[in-house]
């Protein structure tokens, strides 16, 4: 009785520990975002307005509203699943937004609708950052050097620029998205979007210069589909 | 009581005029070539006002040392002439002064504003935003393109909404965030505003000029001496307004035109 017990033990075991190890559950949409084309000469910014900030770079930073990578990559785009998924409940953990040096980091970050953001100032000067909504509710905070993260939440999807009102140059972006597949390329344009249950869905790339593009994909199974973006890059 | 009082209002008048002669918080050093005429004019509208100020303070504490425990029954000499005289003689007096300060006074203002700039000026426009001031120049065309107010993006860090694409003027216009000038030659300066009112002010240039919305104001001027100076907004802007400045370079000759070939790179 007890021999046979131990062996159904350790064979249940064994498939569970066979199931963890598998990897994740679902399909995978993975690519590449690039351009095509010249695009417009990312010109250097020039802080000299504000010493405290100017005084942390060597040479000056570039404006990043198109940043681009090794292999003719973009940077910087928000690569999310627009249709075919139900929404996501917002995770408890905070997104941060930073400004230092008189910049925002990262330029664009991406959050679900109702997560909190923190913005966080590690500068010696004050910032008012000013999000541009259409949509969501409009506001701008104030936020002298030393003082506590401001934290705030949106409750809908979109798109937000945004800028301080105290130094024009510093301009980032707020992707608030609906559910939890996005990705945001980096160097190389490289993006995956993982663990999606069997369906049809829509993959949107968005680029905050030259718009957004979308693509569907059908996930079967656990299989990688892979999708790619190229944008027409404009000089001017 | 009443001697009391008398001997307060010398001590006062005294004590506000010691800072003013003794030149205690001096303007800094006038670094441009038509500032020494508003130096001058402010010289004299002090000894002007100055002298009125300590000639009738001097006065009242005599009037109130002599006359301040008469009882309420007598009365001080009347003004020779009566009322009418007074006001007269009120006028004709405050009426001289400052006309004379008016008088004194036109050559510095018509220096800046009222003579045309010469030929040779050089033209830089400035634009004053909250809470940064811009600036551009015509590049080797001598021309300054276009501004389309709906294409300025600070984030790109187009502030004057040119499009290079069309506008063939507007491709060799240098915009930078600091103002270099050459030492010795004429600046003319075409100013706007952005949004709401902001002032150019450089002390030692001795220029102050408010923008207002809608106006191109233009005037101009001419630096002496090679430094780095503050250009600070002096008419209220709103929450930014404390931070809102830029820097003045005057430069030797080549200095400038070894900026210009910089800045004209990073355009």
């Amino acid at each position: 009785m007890s021999k046979k017990h131990v062996v159904l033990a350790g064979a249940v075991m064994l498939t569970a520990s066979a199931v963890a190890l598998a990897g994740p559950a679902g399909g995978t949409v993975s690519g590449k975002v690039t351009y095509e084309g010249t695009p417009a000469k990312m010109k250097p910014i020039d802080m000299s307005k504000e010493p405290s900030c100017a005084k942390m770079y060597t040479t000056p930073p570039l404006v990043e509203t198109v940043v681009t990578g090794s292999g003719n990559s973009l940077q910087d785009v928000v690569v999310y699943i627009s249709a075919g998924i139900p929404d996501d409940a917002a995770p408890s953990n905070a997104a941060v937004f930073t400004q230092k040096g008189c910049r925002y980091i990262p330029h664009v970050l991406a959050f679900q609708v109702n997560q909190e953001i923190k913005i966080v100032n590690e500068d010696q000067t004050s910032h008012n950052i000013h999000p541009l909504p259409k949509v969501n509710r409009e506001w701008n905070k104030s936020q002298p050097p030393g003082t506590p993260p401001i934290s705030e939440k949106y409750d809908k999807a979109e798109f937000i620029p945004v800028k301080c009102n105290v130094h024009p140059w510093m301009h980032g972006n707020f992707a608030v998205l609906k559910n939890s597949h996005y990705a945001i390329t980096g160097d190389g344009g490289a993006f995956s979007l993982v663990n999606l249950p069997p369906g049809k869905y829509t993959v949107t790339a968005w680029q905050e210069s030259y718009g957004d593009q979308s693509q569907e994909v059908t996930i079967s199974g656990s299989e990688t589909k892979t999708v790619n973006f190229v944008f027409k890059a404009k000089p001017y | 009581m009443g001697k009391f009082f008398a001997i307060t209002i010398l001590v006062i008048a005294i004590l506000s005029a010691i800072p003013i002669v003794m030149h205690t918080w001096e303007a800094p050093a006038d670094i441009s070539t038509h500032g020494h005429l508003i130096d001058e004019q402010m010289s004299e509208t002090m000894a002007e006002a100055g002298i009125s100020f300590l000639a009738a303070q001097l006065l009242l504490a005599f009037f109130i040392w002599q006359f301040s425990n008469r009882g309420t029954e007598s009365k001080l000499k009347s003004f020779p002439g009566g009322a009418k005289a007074l006001v007269i003689a009120a006028l004709l007096v405050v009426g001289v002064e400052v006309l004379a300060l008016g008088v004194f006074g036109v050559k510095a203002w018509a220096d800046v504003y009222l003579t045309p700039p010469s030929a040779s000026a050089m033209p830089i426009q400035v634009q004053a935003g909250q809470f940064a001031f811009y600036f551009r120049y015509p590049g080797p065309d001598g021309k300054f393109g276009a501004i389309h107010p709906e294409r300025i993006n600070e984030g790109s860090q187009e502030f004057f909404g040119l499009d290079k694409e069309h506008d063939v003027e507007s491709r060799d216009d240098i915009v930078t965030a600091e103002m270099a000038i050459p030492v010795n030659k004429e600046i003319h300066l075409l100013m706007h505003a952005k949004d709401v009112g902001h002032s150019f002010f450089v002390r030692e240039l001795r220029v102050q000029q408010d923008f207002v919305p809608g106006l191109d104001v233009s005037l101009h001027f001419t630096a002496t001496k090679i430094g780095r100076y503050e250009i600070v907004c002096t008419q209220l802007c709103g929450l930014g307004h404390y931070n809102m400045k830029a820097y003045l370079d005057v430069l030797s000759n080549d200095d400038f035109n070894e900026w210009m070939k910089k800045e004209a790179a990073m355009q």
